[in-house]
């Protein structure tokens, strides 16, 4: 029984590739049906998931087996509920409440966090002698590291017309931008082609078996 | 202004079809060469020693899995090799079957694992930064059970972890947030651990920058290619590995057709300005 299972498993996962897949010649109704279970599923899936694994370990169990401990979750289970109210025109501002303590605590815990690992530390990282690498192609790579970052941050100062020395490097900031946004394409193409290797290697693999899976 | 005469688009969607099934079938064997991240992490895993304890983090679901699961399973294999003791977790739900599959992938190789002694699974835990912050003070705290519902303090493995100090080293297996981004801004940049981690393709440029002199990550592992790579590193030719022909192949015509349309585009523009005379 079990591999009767394991294989309508795959041959299901095989056709709804296919169906998915469909799409790329033009939108078909083998293509909506596929897209359709898969909204259905991911939905049914997430609020089971939502309840057993977040809302009944972390607030329901905690709150039967030891409540004298754990009586501060009742506060975010209020919130949890004033949020839901939103669903009901008339109670919908109820919602704004626990909408601002998310919205202060989580800028609270982020300015620090981000302040310290993407300003501070990425700063220090930045202020480096250029000419201590140990060969001259790190410290080629030092001084293009720093004239980068100078001239980047120089592209996004808004407060003076970009014309002379600000001009040409606003002008050098915008090259390096134009690098990054290629070497962010590459690396999506290269991502996008790795799903379809997994994707073939599924079909020609486990479900066809020319390949080792 | 003239125009040159485009192809369908499908046409080009079946190349790639056939030009990334065809190298899976008929393998090429195009050479690969180890880059300067993936050796970082592969010597932060080397430089570990025997005993000491790392924590694994599974931050993906299956959409990521062509790309993150090869190098995960390399990973946890070299780990495994050099006998260090695993810490699983899981920032996303899916994670833990993640975790899961790795290691019955990986148990027939290592009959000689105990659960609870050389890797525990502690589950997933919603929260994302403020659990990973919460770890770093108390770990029992977050993580008082594991996923099968021990008590962390009934297993051997979690003996002298209260917080990350214990930990030889951190490593999040990333799709998205939350994922490598919060365990470098906590666990190294707020508690000091080394830091590491595998990513998809599409969010390697963002995480490349944490790559410094300040070590705020050691060494990263970015898409199929870094997976292939590690696989190499370790002796042990994987999916990763077998797939890179295919990559390679379609990123070649992918090229192709990016210089025949900048081709046209310039003849294009070229005779649009004869005309315009």
């Amino acid at each position: 029984m079990e591999q009767f299972f394991a294989t309508l498993g795959i041959w299901l996962g095989a056709l709804f590739t296919f169906a998915i897949f469909s799409f790329l010649y033009k939108d078909n109704p083998f293509y909506k049906t596929a897209e359709q279970i898969f909204v259905g599923l991911s939905a049914g899936y997430w609020f089971v998931y939502t309840v057993f694994s977040i809302l009944i370990p972390n607030l329901y169990d905690p709150l039967t087996q030891d409540f004298s401990t754990n009586w501060i979750k009742i506060i975010p289970a209020i919130l949890g509920i004033m949020m839901l109210m939103r669903l009901i025109p008339k109670t919908e501002w109820v919602s704004r409440f626990p909408i601002s303590v998310v919205i202060g605590t989580t800028s609270g815990v982020f300015f620090l966090r981000y302040l310290k690992s993407d300003v501070l530390n990425q700063l220090t990282a930045t202020m480096i002698n250029p000419f201590a690498g140990e060969n001259w192609v790190i410290v080629i790579g030092q001084i293009m590291l720093i004239v980068g970052t100078i001239c980047g941050v120089i592209y996004f100062y808004f407060s003076k017309k970009h014309t002379g020395v600000l001009g040409v490097s606003a002008k050098i900031g915008i090259y390096f931008l134009m690098v990054s946004f290629g070497a962010a394409f590459g690396y999506t193409a290269m991502a996008r082609i790795s799903l379809l290797i997994g994707r073939l290697q599924f079909l020609l693999g486990d479900w066809l078996g020319i390949i080792q899976p | 202004m003239g125009k040159s005469k485009q192809i369908d688009r499908r046409w080009l969607f079946l190349l790639i079809f056939f030009g990334v099934a065809l190298p899976l079938i008929f393998t090429i064997g195009l050479p690969l060469e180890t880059t300067k991240n993936v050796q970082m992490v592969y010597d932060l895993v080397d430089s570990m020693p025997k005993g000491s304890k790392a924590l694994i983090s599974f931050d993906y679901d299956p959409a990521s899995m062509p790309e993150l699961h090869p190098m995960a399973k390399a990973l946890v294999k070299h780990c495994f090799d050099k006998d260090i003791n695993l810490i699983f977790t899981a920032m996303w739900p899916m994670g833990v079957q993640m975790v899961d599959d790795i290691i019955n992938q990986l148990k027939d190789d290592y009959p000689d694992l105990n659960y609870g002694e050389d890797y525990v699974n502690l589950g997933f835990k919603a929260g994302a930064m403020i659990t990973i912050q919460s770890m770093g003070k108390n770990f029992r705290e977050v993580f008082p059970k594991d996923m099968n519902g021990n008590s962390i303090d009934e297993l051997p493995i979690m003996d002298g972890i209260n917080n990350f100090s214990n930990i030889g080293f951190v490593f999040s297996l990333s799709a998205g947030a939350p994922g490598i981004k919060e365990w470098v801004q906590i666990a190294h940049d707020a508690y000091g651990r080394p830091t590491s981690g595998g990513c998809t393709g599409v969010s390697a440029p963002a995480m490349l920058p944490y790559i410094n002199e300040q070590k705020q990550l050691t060494g990263l592992l970015a898409g199929l290619k870094a997976a292939a790579e590690y696989e190499l590193l370790i002796n042990t030719p994987g999916t990763a590995t077998s797939g890179m022909d295919a990559q390679s192949i379609a990123h070649l015509i992918i090229l192709i057709f990016i210089a025949i349309g900048n081709i046209n585009y310039w003849r294009d523009k070229k005779a649009g300005k004869k005309g315009g005379k």
